[in-house]
């Protein structure tokens, strides 16, 4: 690696000394960032620096430029007619002015850059190994052999079993987890000085979250690499650096320490971004004492009895859901909380009747259920694509109205303008289309079309999951409202503990198809009795990180037993 | 590798299906048309003796399942036909007797077969090469004028009809620069050498007619690779930028194109009758031309049923290719 880099280490000596003023001991230097596409202007007069093996987080909700000021420290934005104002300096590398050789150079040996989907972050046709020895081989002059040599030791590195051989594997043949772990073997490959990881937890279930934290955490420790974090999630924040810079609409708003940050945050923005932030340890906020305990059959509106539904037929055949039963009380929350592959969602789409289960059955208010009933509604994880984008909102909202044969149309619009209204969106926007709206809004949209057809319950399939925490928060507590009011029965199906909790009377934590618990909320979260539930409580990223600390003491514990 | 052997003989076992769905529509489609087909069948010149015998060779007598049965046969196990005074043994695959020529249809089809597949299948290296070139180029270089002259270039080479360029090739390159002489179609096996430079232009014609679907295509799946996650790793990762076209990009743009490719090879083997026509070569597409004027419906059978088969042939060869550059289809 050394011979053929000589001549390029002097121009880059030669760099640094022409820019003496600035700060030596710095790893990023970053002064006065803009980022403009067109008239937008993304990041604005952004200014932060790095030591040498420190670790700082660009924390903010989806828009606030947080991953465009990201990819500026490798000049990513070159020849993408963003105009990009103020210096950024990485490892001595002044990267506007540096020149593609130089640039090329920078990236992914000085300063390497883990993205968000593991997925769709690797090229689908070529096998990890040889990507990872690929990238190893432009930096470093050796073998084709000495690279592949190379991929298998990072991967082994960063705790893929049977490198040699998984190696060979291509992305599909790896979990979500692997290929995470594969993506960061690929960043260490050739031993970098700063680790940029934008939001590289966020496509991945909690317990996986962990261990990629706890992972990157080691390898700092290990090689003293210094890590820009990006993030929308202040626990991932909290669980993995030293600094924190809150973002929004390309600002910094608060910056310091990340203790100081998160226990006495200083601008009311932070303070909002915080207090919207789902707790896993603070109880349900509406929680009825032992009220649900109490209420007799007659109150039962939903109930599922060893539900059963199979995928696929012979040897292929995956048992989604296996012998579970539910039931849903009147003006009940039931959460359903799950890693990706429990079967949640399949469950959830039983119980509305867009699925038929293979066995078992369904009473809606004691009577047999079959197929899709006016009074089970669904609220879907995307509000983007669960909404046609050629047709008005007021369109989909009346679409259950006309579906359950309302013909008039005055009276359909009067009852539309009354959803909008009691959802929080303005009557007048009913004529509007989706792209006009945000994401949030969209949601609201969404749940005024469950709402249309006055049901008695309703199943909420993630539905949050797609949006900022303020948002979140916000579509919450309006379906905390509706439920008060209408005294509707909720299925919460979600993978984030945190929201579950917040929302939840009684909790069930599935697991490959099986529900491992079930109880009310607080006792499934405070004192939960199934290991699995444990282990899934314990890969919730703390808000506080001396917390965080000794949870990942503990989640050692817990896989090293 | 158990999963991939599988696959290609699953994708195989379509391909016969498919081929027998064809032979049927296509045998009752020519058979049972209106009129005497036996009279249409032996020609306007035979006597109602000879009527009746092709009739009786054909046997028209029995119902349609019987008919279509018996020509299977002869495909698989060939067949034999008397003419009353001497049989006459068509070995399989026997596609019948073409009464009007007075030979088998196996034969004709088989001394037309090697024009047609050098035509095409020259023709096809180098549309591949002109316009998968054409499109990496272009989606390399968007937005420049290097990029809009390309597509320029490509457009007119679509949009002038095959005699023009044909025509004006034979007359500059044979004519007035007299490089080469005027084509001449001479078997492979006869001389490869001469062979090559007689088809040199006929490849050239038909070539730049196809090459420029084949650069808009490569141009707008290389765009839409360029554009995914995955692009931006290599590029993060210093990875220079002729690697990540080449290797990465075009990768993922090689499916719509092995699609294309099977579409057009496997037409062209019938359908390249302006370009045979042009240049004198006595490929499929011209006989099958020839044998619509005169009605001569052994023949056209043959004929359809043979385009058809390098049709599904070709897009099986495609549905492996596919399988090959992407292992993931292997597991739909």
């Amino acid at each position: 690696m050394t011979g053929g880099v000589r001549p390029r280490r002097e121009a880059g000596a030669a760099d640094r000394d022409s820019g003496d003023l600035a700060n030596p001991g710095s790893l990023v230097e970053v002064a006065g960032l803009g980022v403009e596409f067109g008239d937008v202007r993304a990041v604005d007069d952004v200014s932060f620096r790095l030591a040498p093996g420190a670790a700082l987080a660009l924390v903010g909700e989806s828009g606030s430029g947080k991953s465009t000021a990201a990819s500026t420290l490798l000049g990513l934005h070159r020849g993408t007619g963003a105009r990009v104002t103020g210096t950024v300096r990485v490892a001595g590398v002044d990267v506007q002015r540096a020149s593609e050789e130089e640039l090329r150079r920078l990236r992914g040996a000085k300063a390497a850059m883990v993205f968000q989907d593991p997925l769709s972050s690797l090229d689908p046709y070529y096998a990890v190994g040889d990507q990872i020895a690929e990238v190893y081989r432009v930096h470093a002059r050796v073998s084709r052999r000495a690279a592949r040599a190379r991929a298998v030791e990072v991967l082994d590195r960063v705790g893929i079993p049977d490198a040699v051989r998984r190696s060979r594997s291509r992305p599909h043949e790896f979990s979500g987890g692997m290929r995470q772990r594969a993506l960061i073997a690929m960043a260490l490959a050739c031993g970098p000085e700063l680790l940029i990881a934008d939001e590289p937890t966020t496509a991945l279930d909690v317990t996986v979250q962990a261990q990629i934290l706890d992972l990157l955490h080691t390898l700092r420790a290990e090689t003293g690499m210094g890590l820009l974090l990006v993030t929308h999630d202040v626990g991932v924040a909290a669980e993995s650096v030293d600094d924190v810079l809150v973002v929004r609409g390309g600002r910094i708003v608060e910056e310091g320490p990340v203790t100081r940050v998160l226990s006495a945050p200083r601008e009311p923005y932070t303070r909002r971004l915080l207090s919207a932030v789902p707790r896993v340890d603070a109880a349900h906020p509406a929680a009825p004492a032992g009220g649900t305990e109490g209420t007799g059959r007659r109150d039962v509106v939903l109930e599922a009895r060893g539900l059963r539904r199979e995928f696929g037929r012979g040897k292929q055949a995956v048992t989604a859901v296996d012998d579970v039963s539910v039931t849903v009380r009147r003006g009940e929350t039931l959460g359903i909380v799950g890693e990706s592959g429990s079967g949640k969602t399949t469950l959830g789409r039983m119980l509305v009747g867009l699925l038929r289960p293979t066995a078992g059955e369904i009473l809606l208010e004691g009577r047999a259920h079959r197929g899709v009933d006016p009074a089970v509604q669904m609220v879907f994880q995307d509000p983007v694509s669960s909404l046609n984008p050629r047709r008005s909102v007021g369109e989909a909202i009346a679409d259950p109205l006309r579906a359950r044969g309302e013909k008039d149309d005055k009276a359909v619009h009067v009852r539309v303008t009354e959803l909008l209204e009691r959802v929080g969106l303005d009557a007048a926007h009913h004529d509007r289309y989706p792209h006009e709206f945000s994401g949030g809004q969209r949601q609201r949209v969404g749940i005024a079309r469950a709402l249309a057809a006055d049901p008695r319950v309703i199943v909420c399939d993630e539905p949050v999951s797609a949006l900022d925490v303020t948002t979140q928060a916000q579509v919450v507590a309006l379906l905390g409202e509706l439920q008060r009011e209408l005294g509707l029965a909720l299925v919460f199906v979600a993978h984030d503990l945190a929201v579950v909790r917040q929302v939840s009377d009684r909790v069930a934590v599935m697991r490959r198809g099986r529900i491992v618990e079930e109880g009310p909320a607080d006792q499934v979260y405070e004192s939960p009795r199934d290991p699995y539930t444990r282990q899934l409580l314990a890969a919730v990223p703390s808000l506080d990180p001396h917390t965080a600390a000794e949870r990942r003491a503990a989640r050692r514990a817990l896989t090293a037993a | 590798m158990s999963g991939f052997a599988g696959f290609v003989t699953r994708r195989l076992l379509a391909t016969v299906v498919t081929l027998l769905a064809v032979s049927v529509i296509v045998y009752v489609v020519f058979y049972v048309t209106p009129g005497d087909v036996a009279q249409i069948t032996c020609g306007p010149r035979c006597s109602p003796e000879q009527v009746r015998q092709v009739a009786g060779q054909l046997h028209l007598d029995d119902p349609l399942y019987v008919r279509y049965w018996h020509f299977l046969q002869g495909l698989v196990a060939g067949q034999d036909y008397s003419t009353g005074t001497s049989v006459a043994h068509c070995p399989a695959p026997c596609l019948g007797l073409s009464y009007q020529s007075d030979q088998q249809v196996t034969d004709l089809i088989l001394t037309k077969l090697p024009v047609s597949l050098s035509l095409v299948l020259g023709a096809m290296v180098l549309w591949l090469i002109l316009g998968v070139g054409t499109g990496v180029l272009s989606a390399w270089r968007r937005g420049r004028l290097s990029e809009r002259v390309l597509t320029a270039i490509t457009l007119a080479g679509t949009a002038t009809p095959v005699f023009v360029i044909g025509l004006v090739l034979m007359i500059v390159v044979c004519g007035e620069l007299e490089l080469l002489p005027f084509p001449q179609y001479v078997a492979f096996t006869d001389d490869p050498e001469q062979w090559a430079w007689n088809l040199l232009l006929p490849w050239l014609s038909l070539a730049l007619i196809e090459a420029a679907a084949f650069a808009r295509l490569t141009r707008a799946a290389m765009l839409e690779t360029l554009a995914e996650d995955h692009i931006r790793t290599f590029r993060a990762y210093g990875v220079s930028e002729r690697a990540v076209i080449g290797r990465h990009a075009l990768r993922g743009a090689l499916a719509p194109v092995i699609a294309l490719n099977a579409n057009n090879v496997g037409s062209a083997v019938g359908g390249a009758v302006l370009t045979e026509t042009l240049f004198g070569l006595p490929g499929i597409g011209q006989e099958l031309v020839h044998a619509v004027r005169v009605v001569d419906l052994p023949v056209v059978v043959g004929m359809v049923l043979v385009i058809g088969f390098f049709v599904v042939l070709a897009n099986a060869v495609a549905d492996v290719l596919y399988a090959v550059a992407d292992r993931r289809v292997v597991l739909v």
